[in-house]
Formats: C-alpha cells, sequence, structure tokens
C-alpha cells in the first residue's frame, strides 16, 4: 500500500491513540464499561491496523511471533497466579480478600484489576496471533499449478 | 465483606480438589513461555504426576462415602462455583491423572518421532490444557462450569488431532470435523443448561437436583434434558452420534489417539451419568423412558454394529477406534439398566475399557513408529520381530473381549450380572454375543502378527524401553484388575452408591 499516502499517514497517528484507548479500558474497566477483554481486542487492533497497512513483515519486526506466544502465556500466568498467590495465603483459590485481611475491598481491588491484566494481555496476544496465522497463510495454489 | 479476616487458613489438603486442575493448568502457559520441549516434557509429567497423587488422595478420603466441596473465591455456593468431589468423580479424577501419568513417558520417543521438533512445546502445552479440561469436567459441581472447561478440552483436541497431519493430512479433515459435531454437542448442552436455569434459576448440581426434584412435567425442563443427553451425547460419541471418532482416533498422533480414547470420552460418560442421576432423578417419568426406550436400544445397536464395522477395518488404528464406539455402548447399557448394580459396571468400566484401550492403542504407536503406518497388510509377522509389543497386543486384547482374568471380563461380568438382576436374560445373551464379534475383530489381528510370515525383507526393531514399560504397565494393569477387583469393585459401588444419592444427602 506504499502509494496510499492518506492511509499511511492516518494509520501512523492512529497507532498511538488507540493503543491509549486500550489502556484506558484496560485501567478503567472497573468504573466504566470495559475489563480485560475488550482492552486487549483494542489492543491487538493496532498492530492489526498497522499490519494492513505496512505489510506483514514491519508488524512482525515490531512484535514478533515468538513474543506474541510467550504475551498470550504471560497472561494466563497472571491471572493463574493471582489465584496461586490466594492459595499461599492460605485462603480459596482467587479470593481476594486475603490479600489485604485488614480491608477486604482494597484487596479485591487489587485482584480483580491484576486478573483483568492478565485477560487484557493473553486477549491481546491471542488476537495477534490469529491474525498472523491468517495473514501468514500461503496463497491458494491456482489451477494451473497442479 | 470482612469474611476472610475471620476464616482459618486452609490446609493444603482443603486445597486438593482445586490443586488438581490448577497445576497442569499453569504447567501449559509455563511451557511456552520456557520454550523447550525437554522442559515441556518434564513439566507435563511432573503436572501428571501432580495431579495423579492429589486425586489418589481425594479418592481415598472419599471412599467411605464422604463429600469434599471446595469454594472457589470464597463464594458459597449455590451461588459461587463449588468444586464437589465425591467417589464418583474421585474415581474418574484417577483414571484420567492415572492414564495421563504413564502416557507421558511414551509420548517422548512416539512425538518426537510422529511431530516435527519445533511444534513440541505447543504440542505438550495443549495436552497439559486438554488434561486441565477433562479433569475440570469431573471435579465441577457447577453446571456451567462443566461446559467452560469441556470446551478447554474440546478445543485443544482440536488442536492436537490436526497435529498428526505431519503423517497423514486426513487429520486436518478429520479434526474440523470433530470441530464441527463437538462444537454442535457443546452447544447443545449450553442450551440444555440454559433450559435449566430458566427453571430453576441456579446452575450449582447439587441445588439444581433439589429444585427439579418437584418438576417432573415442566416441559422446559424436560427440553433441556434432551440437549444435555444429546449434547453429551455426542461428545461420549453414543452410536449414531459416533461420526467424528473413527476419523479423529485414526489420523490424530498415537500419543494423542491413546489419551482420547482412554479418557475423552470416560468424561463425557461421568457428566452423562452425573446428569442422569444425580441432577435428574431416574423416578422422573421422560427420563425413565429415555433410557428405555433410547439409551438400551442404542446401546445395543452400538455393540453390534460397531463391533460389526470393526471387524472390517483395513487399517488397525480405525479398528480400535470402532471398538470404541462399540464399548461406549456397554457403558451406555449399564446406563440404560439404570440400578446400582448396572451403574456400577458403567463405573468400573470406564475404568477397564480405559486401560485396556490405553494398552492397545501404545501398541499401535509402536506399529507406527516402525513400520510407518497401521495398516494390517503392513504387519505380517511383526509377533517375531516385536515380541514383547505384540505379547502387549494380545493382553490388551483378551480384556477387550473379556477374557476371565482380564479387566474386561469384570465389567461384562457386573453388566451381565446386572441385566439378570431384572430378568432380562436375553439381555445378558445379547452381551456375550456381541463379545464373540470383538474375538473376531481381535483374532484377525492376532492372525496377522503371529501367523502370517514376516514381508521380504522388512527389519522391524523392538521399540524403545520408554515406550515398552508404560505399555506394560496398562497390560500388567489389565491383568492386575482382572484378578484384584477389591480397588475397582469397591470404588465403582460407591460411586454409584453416591451417584444415585445425588444431590440430596
Amino acid at each position: 500500500m506504499r502509494h496510499h499516502l492518506l492511509l499511511r499517514v492516518i494509520t501512523k497517528l492512529l497507532v498511538g491513540p488507540i493503543i491509549l484507548f486500550a489502556l484506558y479500558v484496560q485501567f478503567h474497566g472497573d468504573y466504566s464499561p470495559g475489563g480485560g477483554f475488550q482492552a486487549g481486542v483494542i489492543f491487538a487492533v493496532a498492530f492489526i491496523l498497522f499490519g494492513i497497512v505496512f505489510g506483514l513483515e514491519k508488524v512482525k519486526l515490531v512484535f514478533p511471533p515468538w513474543l506474541v506466544h510467550k504475551f498470550a502465556a504471560i497472561g494466563v500466568l497472571l491471572y493463574a497466579g493471582t489465584g496461586i498467590y490466594s492459595l499461599m495465603l492460605g485462603s480459596q483459590y482467587l479470593n481476594y480478600s486475603a490479600f489485604t485481611p485488614d480491608h477486604p475491598e482494597h484487596g479485591q481491588h487489587w485482584g480483580i484489576l491484576v486478573v483483568e491484566l492478565g485477560v487484557g494481555i493473553t486477549v491481546a496476544a491471542v488476537m495477534v496471533a490469529i491474525y498472523y496465522a491468517f495473514a501468514a497463510r500461503p496463497p491458494v495454489i491456482s489451477d494451473e499449478d497442479w | 465483606m470482612a469474611n476472610a479476616a475471620v476464616l482459618p487458613a486452609l490446609s493444603i489438603i482443603d486445597q486438593l480438589p482445586l490443586l488438581t486442575i490448577v497445576v497442569p493448568m499453569v504447567a501449559g502457559p509455563l511451557c511456552v513461555l520456557f520454550g523447550n520441549r525437554h522442559i515441556a516434557w518434564l513439566l507435563a509429567f511432573l503436572a501428571s504426576l501432580a495431579s495423579f497423587l492429589f486425586s489418589a488422595h481425594m479418592l481415598l478420603q472419599v471412599i467411605d462415602g464422604d463429600v469434599l466441596s471446595y469454594h472457589l473465591g470464597g463464594w458459597a455456593p449455590p451461588l459461587g462455583i463449588e468444586y464437589r468431589v465425591d467417589a464418583a468423580n474421585a474415581f474418574v479424577l484417577l483414571l484420567i491423572s492415572g492414564i495421563s501419568t504413564v502416557i507421558l513417558p511414551y509420548a517422548r520417543q512416539s512425538v518426537a518421532h510422529e511431530i516435527k521438533k519445533v511444534s513440541h512445546t505447543l504440542f505438550y502445552c495443549c495436552y497439559l490444557l486438554c488434561f486441565t479440561g477433562l479433569l475440570g469436567v469431573v471435579v465441577t459441581g457447577d453446571a456451567f462450569n462443566v461446559f467452560v472447561f469441556l470446551e478447554i478440552s474440546s478445543l485443544s483436541t482440536y488442536v492436537l488431532i490436526a497435529m498428526g497431519a505431519e503423517r497423514d493430512r486426513r487429520a486436518l479433515t478429520s479434526a474440523y470435523d470433530y470441530l464441527i459435531l463437538g462444537t454442535i454437542g457443546a452447544t447443545f448442552f449450553v442450551i440444555g443448561i440454559g433450559f435449566l436455569y430458566i427453571a430453576t434459576g441456579t446452575l450449582n448440581m447439587t441445588d439444581l437436583a433439589v429444585r427439579l426434584a418437584d418438576m417432573d412435567g415442566n416441559r422446559t425442563v424436560q427440553a433441556g434434558f434432551a440437549f444435555i443427553v444429546v449434547g453429551m451425547g455426542l461428545k461420549a460419541a453414543i452410536y449414531p452420534l459416533h461420526l467424528w471418532l473413527p476419523g479423529a482416533y485414526t489420523y490424530a498422533p498415537s500419543v494423542v489417539t491413546v489419551f482420547l480414547a482412554a479418557t475423552a470420552t470416560k468424561a463425557a460418560i461421568y457428566v452423562l451419568l452425573r446428569f442422569m442421576f444425580s441432577v435428574f432423578q431416574p423416578e422422573f417419568v421422560f427420563e425413565l423412558h429415555t433410557l428405555t426406550w433410547i439409551i438400551m436400544p442404542l446401546a445395543i445397536l452400538a455393540m453390534f454394529a460397531a463391533s460389526l464395522i470393526a471387524a472390517f477395518q483395513t487399517d488397525l488404528k480405525r479398528l480400535l477406534a470402532y471398538s470404541s464406539v462399540a464399548q461406549v455402548g456397554y457403558m451406555i447399557l449399564g446406563i440404560g439398566l439404570a440400578t446400582k448394580i448396572s451403574l456400577s459396571a458403567t463405573i468400573i468400566h470406564l475404568f477397564n475399557h480405559g486401560i485396556t484401550k490405553a494398552v492397545l492403542f501404545m501398541v499401535v504407536g509402536a506399529f507406527v513408529m516402525r513400520k510407518g503406518s497401521s495398516f494390517t497388510k503392513n504387519l505380517n509377522g511383526l509377533g517375531k520381530q516385536m515380541p514383547l509389543t505384540c505379547a502387549a497386543f494380545v493382553v490388551g486384547g483378551l480384556s477387550l473381549i473379556g477374557v476371565p482374568g482380564t479387566a474386561g471380563f469384570i465389567s461384562k461380568w457386573l453388566l451381565i450380572d446386572a441385566a439378570l438382576e431384572v430378568d432380562l436374560w436375553w439381555l445378558a445373551l445379547l452381551i456375550v454375543m456381541s463379545s464373540l464379534l470383538a474375538v473376531v475383530y481381535v483374532w484377525k489381528t492376532v492372525e496377522v502378527l503371529y501367523m502370517n510370515e514376516p514381508d521380504e525383507g522388512t527389519i522391524a526393531k523392538e521399540v524403545p524401553m520408554s515406550m515398552l514399560i508404560p505399555m506394560w504397565v496398562m497390560a500388567i494393569a489389565c491383568i492386575y484388575f482382572g484378578l484384584n477387583t477389591d480397588i475397582t469393585l469397591t470404588s465403582a459401588s460407591v460411586a454409584a452408591d453416591s451417584l444415585l444419592r445425588g444431590g440430596v444427602q
């Protein structure tokens, strides 16, 4: 899309705000609509848009596939790790109140924030991974090549 | 809300129902994070072993009829998600984690042979997720949570089956078939749960049982029941809903076939048992009719039709896959009879068939490794070249037929006992007759292995010890559980009791 000047300029302008908006949706999720899943999708959209306009190779330089896989794993571990932390405090799995026994509401606030961050990271990584998988598919063999 | 501060700290024993699930669940992403195939294998094995030990400990705790209840996040049921372990699911948990622990040492060589190195870490990650899903389906006491874990196990299963594409591209279409049918099954199941939720306003199984008790004539509940039975029937491969199974088992990598054949349909049968006897009461008229007029005839059909199809297969893996469909028939038959003995028979057959099929598919995996295929025409005279592997096949085959002294005999004997108890002598006769069909297809293979001369100029070595030992552990288990029935019979009858007692303690 080298000759689409408008698309390229606007994409460059948009990528930053999209990521910023994703982070807003992520961390403001407990006061307004949003949360990890939505934020993750929006975050991934920034990369997908960049990939569509500048090509798969360029976006893979920014966010290489091996890193995408690691992030998908890290998100899940963050979620599960929150649960395991509460186990180690002698409470049930994912019982956030255990984090701050004197003031359970604070613990619950922290707990959901970390868990949602885990969701966000995994969703963003998986979305990008799915885009890579589809975009990197070799073109279907044409009839003459059989 | 300041409840956490006053609650006493939970010990590790209290956490067991959860740890069984969480350990493999965390090990999965860790495999990807480390990105090393040796570490991935080690993590998978250790996680599986840990789950096995936890399940064994839980079974010991509940064998006297106790129930373990774990409240996730500290939310009390019926509002929160509850993990509820009684003898029935502790036994199935032990089966799944035990099989997995034995399979993984075998998997190392077999996976190295069949799947390219780059994919190994992802393979073990998917394997662990599938394992987590199956355990989760069994451990949870929340109807919707069953669906969530079912999806975890199903989605990873599709990937695992598709990994067989290295060996045979048809694995892709088989995985796709299973994806479509499995999704329909899961959707039906969740629609059924939705109907029950509309009618009762609860998702906790114990609570559902209490609230459903006086809802016999409710159409919503009846529709929910139908959706759940058909949905789970698809996952369990009850005869006319089995179409995904032969392809999936045939083209999946050998290890995946061993694991799925020994555990996946078993988890689905467990869910059927749980819903039919704990959540719904067998006293419901519509349920009794379903059991007598739908489940029983289908079970008998499966026993004969699938065995007959198996007898005509030219691919050993596909033959055993059809035999699995037939064996599901026996388990379903036990459900159809709906007595305490027949349920024990179903549960014990879950276990016995699990270990039997594990041996047989492990042997096929060894053939695939040495001969590159599982077609019977390529297996001529292997009895002389791979004596230990072929001997394991004979042991597994005998157990599949149900020869006295093997595990398969115990479950069939119990099933015949159950049929005679309700004066269905013709049913007992049918069970024996269908076993004769198993003789046909097992003998057919034994003949190829031992009676035929080896093909000219082919030399097949015995497989490595890391594959032979797990194979023989399972083969010896087949004999051991045929001779010493204390553990299995006690567990199965306590499990049947706790199922029939249902949620209403």
